[in-house]
């Protein structure tokens, strides 16, 4: 059997294996959700990064694998390989774009995803307090999922936006950076 | 209120969602503006294809998750759900609102709105109209919206020692932030019904205000 590629992977279980929910169902309750944590945290937007961040975290431990038990795939050989199935079939399966990947590093541990396209962000404008522009990183709930779906493949990453279009930059573009592969580690006292 | 974002343009006032335009004040914002299109460039009629249920489903978990900190009850709990669709509640109607703005009728008469509620609100925002609307036989200002299988609890599971709590609170805050967008304040409860074939099955009840019992009896 031909060897299927992540576009193939991600187009052929969206399409067959997803039961479907209203976009906008998502964006208002996330929206909700951002808005809430704002009220929480008196507007102070670095310790809602912080917060999307660690229910990101949460979400992606669980996200993998559900990933992995709809595509059947096989293991990545490199972190190239990791990087298509992010962006082919991960956000694919889940909020329905593939984001570009661009801007590898000469040692090819650090990608950028590029958003054209985030149903997370739609219907939405920041604060108009001269400070959320500056410091709230809406969709940084992904961030956390990259983080927490990689660390249960063995991978540490680091993942962060560098710039958003709600901030009045030209792209979206979060920055992916590989830390370290981790062992399996065998737990304590366990032969 | 005012400054926390919102994912549509309505205002965060809990009585007017009608559509109002924003005032943009500051520089910074200005001149973001004129350098993209903005969300009111946006045209409201392009519907966004679907997405995942386990996307929500994964999301609401996590909110559910995070309103159980520091929460002293069922009822703090449910209310704090109920609020998160409060929000979601005030935008829906107004999409809805802007988007059938050509047959769009003002509702004056309970009936009429919860049937409103019942179907074109339910179909925007759940994908399908909800399973019954009934009246109370007992109480005049009851009614109960009742879905079989509300979309805020697929995949919970409630544990034991909290049995009485229902999820579809937020769906509740949902039809609360309508009634009220509307003029029709009223407290909504969920109250989940499981019977063996809907297991999830929850049903709203709508308590209306005095003030709109009364305004009814004057239209009758």
């Amino acid at each position: 059997m031909a060897v299927r590629t992540p576009r193939q992977i991600g187009e052929d279980v969206w399409k067959t294996r997803i039961e479907k929910v209203n976009a906008e169902l998502v964006t208002l309750t996330y929206g909700s959700v951002v808005a809430q944590l704002c009220k929480d945290f008196t507007n102070d937007y670095i310790q809602v990064n912080e917060q999307l961040d660690k229910m990101g975290y949460n979400i992606g431990i669980r996200l993998i694998e559900d990933i992995l038990a709809r595509t059947n795939s096989e293991r990545c050989r490199s972190f190239k390989d990791t990087a298509e199935m992010i962006s082919k079939v991960g956000f694919k399966i889940f909020l329905n774009i593939t984001p570009a990947i661009l801007n590898w590093s000469q040692d090819n541990k650090q990608f950028s995803l590029i958003f054209d396209d985030n149903p997370l962000s739609d219907f939405v404008e920041l604060p108009d307090d001269g400070k959320a522009i500056n410091e709230l990183w809406y969709s940084n709930i992904l961030c956390g999922v990259l983080r927490g779906a990689l660390e249960m493949v063995q991978l540490q990453v680091e993942a962060k936006f560098v710039s958003d279009v709600l901030r009045g930059d030209d792209t979206t573009e979060m920055r992916v950076t590989l830390i370290r592969v981790l062992e399996d580690e065998m737990p304590v006292g366990d032969e | 209120m005012s400054k926390l974002p919102t994912p549509s343009r309505a205002s965060s006032d809990k009585s007017s969602s009608h559509p109002g335009f924003a005032v943009r004040s500051s520089a910074t914002s200005s001149s973001l503006a004129s350098r993209r299109a903005t969300v009111y460039d946006r045209n409201m009629n392009r519907r966004a294809p679907d997405l995942a249920l386990s996307t929500f489903a994964f999301l609401f978990s996590e909110m559910v998750q995070y309103s159980q900190k520091n929460v002293k009850g069922v009822q703090e709990m449910e209310n704090r759900l109920s609020a998160y669709g409060y929000h979601v509640g005030q935008r829906v109607l107004e999409l809805a609102t802007v988007r059938e703005i050509k047959n769009a009728k003002r509702e004056t008469r309970v009936l009429g709105l919860l049937q409103f509620i019942n179907t074109t609100i339910w179909k925007a925002i759940f994908g399908k109209v909800a399973d019954a609307l009934e009246k109370s036989k007992d109480q005049e200002d009851e009614y109960m919206i009742i879905d079989n299988n509300p979309v805020a609890n697929s995949y919970i599971s409630v544990p034991k020692e909290l049995s009485s709590l229902d999820c579809a609170s937020f769906q509740a805050g949902v039809i609360e932030a309508v009634m009220d967008g509307c003029q029709f304040p009223a407290k909504i409860t969920a109250h989940s019904v499981p019977t063996e074939l809907y297991p999830l099955k929850t049903v709203f009840l709508v308590k209306l205000d005095p003030l709109v019992i009364e305004r009814e009896k004057y239209m009758r």
